[in-house]
């Protein structure tokens, strides 16, 4: 009943390991079986249940954009039962994975406009498949901005593509630490996201905004991107509750009448803001 | 007017308390809690020999602490429980307005602690005759019998948690049966989920049960719940000379170092 | 199909049970234990206790139980691998004298599980179940099956439905295809009704207390009264007991239980009223307080599930309203609910 067990993860092994920052960790993960991975696609904004097996399940976002084929990347913080044992594991083990579950992005609806990420501390990950989505068909898309803040520099996830992105001529990156994390050879900015974003005075017009961050980040970003004159529909995030199934079955993760993992995890800032606050 | 809504409407006036919790008439023959704040709910108080709830659990209620300063309807156990919390620092001396319902169905007001404890040296605190009899049936049972008679009513559990909810003691914001870093009792209601829980929960009140049988009450199940822990309050009496719920100040048996406990235990 | 009726002796009850057995038929039934009424497997009819009022816990667990195994893997030096749980392991169930409320209540149940993509775990179970439901002569307080569209009699989702309609005589409504096979199997017990029976002579009366539309509204435009969610609550003690009873409750858990080479995840009943229900591993709790948790339950069942899968979460059935151990009465709550002026 391979097909018919709907709580049923493909097999997948850790390919590679890459250490980001204190406690979080990336990893590349392979499907076990070629077919299961040939047939599997996704699309940005997707996530899924990743086992351990003895410990449970745990909910990620696919932090590896849809455009590449043949693998898929999570990146998590080390918090709590499963992301603990999923630190500890090895390159080679095994874990599970269920998915693609949810909404998606719709980034084939943002042809010919700008776009700015914003993102915070462990929010990266989920936005880093879309920035990598639109980078991988870069021509579609008019500017294309990225502010990043984490707490400190040490807590800077994906290092690597921050350079990369810093680099890209067709990219402007602004990264910030919050005051006090900042390092002495530091060369980005110094100061909480939405402050940031204020001084970087952004043009709303034919632009959309996709934030992803904590909630406090949330919180004081909108009303920046209000000031500038973004409406409601060009601003996208992403929601995250607690969740077991993933399916709309379980009965825990949603807001109101609506299933994070089945209508969302993806919302514009008007569907947002017909939500009850339960997130 | 009843003298107790006389009382409670007074204390409400005079804003000795914000909200009383008492009794009212529920569904069918049922008596249920109230939380008395308004005029309207003062004249639903009823006060009868089926009011037998122990309310102090709901003294630890996040959203029943926020009405402000409390008073409470207390029976004998209630008392013993407000004396088991603060012993356990829970409640502070004076923090809650505590109304004992006597017999005769005169009222009987304590305002701190002390005058708690003097009452209970003079009062009748053992479990009923008949629950005293199963414990004598258990007790007289081999342990192969009362393991089990004990499997066979832990069958019958569907860890709706009724029991720990409804006992005054099991206020731990997270419970070992919560945690799960590690995973000391398993979630699932099957045979060992249900026998490690009943178990767990019945030594962590060891010596802190104060024989109120709000858990065999609240279980769905109809599990004798408190024949588990009342099991536990003679050896704990015989052991360590301590009754649960008798003095504010007392200290916990089990995690007390007395140089002349007995070791009698260690074989 | 249309329905056929037939007449059933109860003096012969016991010889249709056997029927069932012979045939290798698991048979469900409510039987006493001490003052708790469960549902579980009988061999004969002296075990069945069919003159209570309602079982305990509601006939879910027959396609939904507390605990059950959605995987089973081996943890090898080679590799994890996964072993399938075979759905083809359940085996055809008769669901004999529970309650319309029960019968009716799986269409929540077929809802849920039943929307894509599909839980073969539930639909497997339910699909192998025939229902044969004894429709109520009696009804009490917490009884209020009609005021959600259900009734004494209501046959929907039951297979066969029986009626006493006299000390020696069984009305049997046979419903449904699945049923029509079944009763096929004892047809030498049956006789031909005459078609002026009128059934609801023989059915408690429950009187209609609110109307459901009107619940349902107001629920849905509740949310933010969060002073009315405050008072129903503050007795509420936040254990799962009404949700662990309830025919419609469907909230699950997972978990996973191994030792050092096998193991399985299994999927375990769970409750909104719990407090670690939504907690984040962060700490943040999007329904912190009991309150929140008690709006989700009456709001998942006359709000969401209305608007989103087309039923009311909720049979009447008043199980909930009878096990809380503190009185939370779900009908009187529903009555309030429904008589307020939204402002």
């Amino acid at each position: 009943m391979d097909q018919q067990n709907i709580y049923q993860p493909y097999l997948m092994e850790i390919e590679k390991i890459t250490e980001e920052a204190p406690m979080v960790k990336t990893f590349r993960l392979k499907f076990k079986n070629e077919e299961e991975g040939n047939n599997f696609s996704f699309h940005t904004g997707q996530f899924g249940e990743y086992s351990v097996f003895g410990e449970g399940e745990v909910t990620f976002c696919v932090a590896s954009p849809h455009t590449r084929k043949g693998y898929i990347e999570c990146t998590f913080r080390e918090a709590g039962r499963v992301t603990s044992e999923l630190a500890s594991l090895n390159e080679g083990d095994t874990i599970g994975f269920r998915g693609p579950y949810g909404n998606i992005f719709p980034i084939d609806d943002w042809k010919g406009k700008s776009l700015l990420f914003i993102a915070g501390g462990i929010a990266l990950p989920p936005m880093r498949s879309v920035i990598w989505s639109c980078l991988d068909k870069r021509d579609q898309f008019k500017d294309i901005t990225i502010l990043y803040g984490a707490k400190s520099v040490a807590d800077l996830v994906y290092k690597d593509e921050l350079a990369e992105w810093k680099e890209r001529p067709d990219v402007k990156l602004v990264t910030t630490v919050d005051p006090g994390g900042e390092t002495p050879d530091w060369k980005g900015e110094v100061g909480f996201v939405p402050t940031i974003l204020d001084r970087m005075t952004p043009i709303s017009e034919n632009t959309i905004a996709i934030v992803c961050g904590p909630p406090v980040m949330i919180k004081f970003t909108f009303p920046i991107l209000e000031k500038y004159g973004f409406a409601d529909g060009q601003v996208y995030t992403t929601l995250e509750n607690r969740m077991k199934c993933g399916l709309g079955k379980c009965g825990r993760c949603n807001v109101g009448k609506v299933f994070v993992c089945k209508d969302g995890p993806v919302f514009t800032r008007t569907q947002l803001k017909e939500l009850p606050d339960e997130y | 007017m009843s003298d107790l809504i006389k009382k409670v409407t007074a204390l409400l006036n005079d804003k000795t308390i914000n909200a009383f919790i008492g009794y009212e008439k529920g569904s069918a023959n049922r008596i249920r809690a109230i939380f008395v704040r308004t005029e309207d709910q003062v004249q639903k108080l009823i006060l009868n020999a089926s009011c037998t709830q122990n309310l102090t659990g709901y003294l630890m209620k996040h959203e029943v602490k926020k009405l402000g300063k409390l008073g409470i309807l207390a029976n004998v156990a209630a008392l013993r429980s407000i004396m088991q919390l603060a012993s356990e620092f829970q409640i502070k001396d004076g923090e809650v307005y505590v109304l004992f319902a006597n017999a005769d169905g005169s009222l009987t007001e304590f305002t701190d602690f002390k005058s708690i404890e003097t009452f209970l040296q003079t009062t009748d605190t053992g479990i009923k005759s008949e629950e005293q009899e199963m414990i004598a049936k258990l007790e007289a049972m081999t342990v192969n019998e009362r393991w089990l008679f004990w499997n066979k009513e832990f069958e019958k559990c569907i860890k709706c948690y009724a029991c720990r909810a409804a006992c005054p003691m099991c206020y731990c914001h997270r419970c070992t049966t919560d945690v799960n870093q590690p995973q000391w009792i398993p979630v699932a209601s099957h045979e060992l989920g249900n026998l490690d829980y009943h178990l767990m929960r019945a030594m962590h009140l060891a010596g802190r049960c104060v024989n109120c049988g709000e858990c065999a009450t609240a279980c769905p199940m109809d599990i004798p719940l408190n024949l588990l822990t009342y099991q536990l309050i003679s050896p704990i009496k015989a052991t360590f000379d301590a009754t649960a719920g008798m003095k504010a100040d007392a200290m916990y048996a089990l995690s007390t170092y007395k140089p002349d406990d007995k070791e009698n235990f260690i074989i | 199909m249309e329905k056929q009726l037939k007449i059933l002796k109860y003096s012969d009850l016991s010889k249709l049970i056997e029927k069932f057995r012979s045939q290798g038929y698991p048979v469900l039934a409510p039987v006493r234990k001490g003052k708790v009424v469960e549902i579980e497997q009988v061999q004969s009819l002296d075990e069945i206790a069919l003159d209570v009022l309602l079982s305990t816990q509601s006939a879910k667990k027959a396609a939904f139980p507390k605990v059950e195994k959605v995987l089973e893997y081996t943890l090898e030096k080679s590799g994890t691998k996964q072993f399938p749980v075979d759905p083809a392991d359940y085996k055809e169930t008769i669901l004999f004298g529970v309650r319309p409320c029960d019968a009716s209540g799986f269409k929540s149940l077929d809802a849920i599980f039943g929307e894509e993509p599909k839980d073969q775990f539930y639909l497997e179970k339910k699909g192998k179940s025939t229902i044969i439901s004894f429709s109520c002569p009696v009804a009490d307080e917490y009884c209020f099956c009609t005021s959600v569209g259900g009734g004494p009699g209501n046959t929907a989702g039951s297979d066969l439905q029986f009626t006493g309609i006299s000390k020696e005589e069984i009305l049997v409504e046979i419903l449904t295809e699945k049923g029509e096979k079944l009763a096929a199997t004892f047809a030498d017990l049956l006789t031909d009704a005459g078609k002026d029976i009128d059934k609801s002579k023989f059915l408690a009366d429950v009187k209609v207390v609110f109307d459901v539309d009107g619940v349902v509204e107001k629920t849905t435009a509740s949310f933010n009264n969060t002073a009315l969610w405050l008072e129903q609550s503050l007795r509420c003690i936040g254990c799962g007991a009404c949700a662990f009873v309830c025919p419609t409750c469907a909230c699950f858990d997972f978990q996973d239980e191994q030792n050092t080479k096998k193991g399985v995840r299994l999927r375990l009943w769970d409750s909104c009223g719990f407090s670690l229900f939504t907690l984040h591993t962060s700490g943040h709790n999007p329904r912190e307080v009991q309150s929140q948790r008690w709006r989700q339950r009456i709001m998942h069942k006359f709000a969401y599930m209305p608007e989103q899968l087309h039923v009311v979460g909720c049979e009447g059935c008043g199980r909930c309203s009878r096990a809380c151990p503190v009185d939370m009465n779900i009908k009187e709550h529903l009555t309030a609910i429904g008589e307020k002026v939204i402002v």
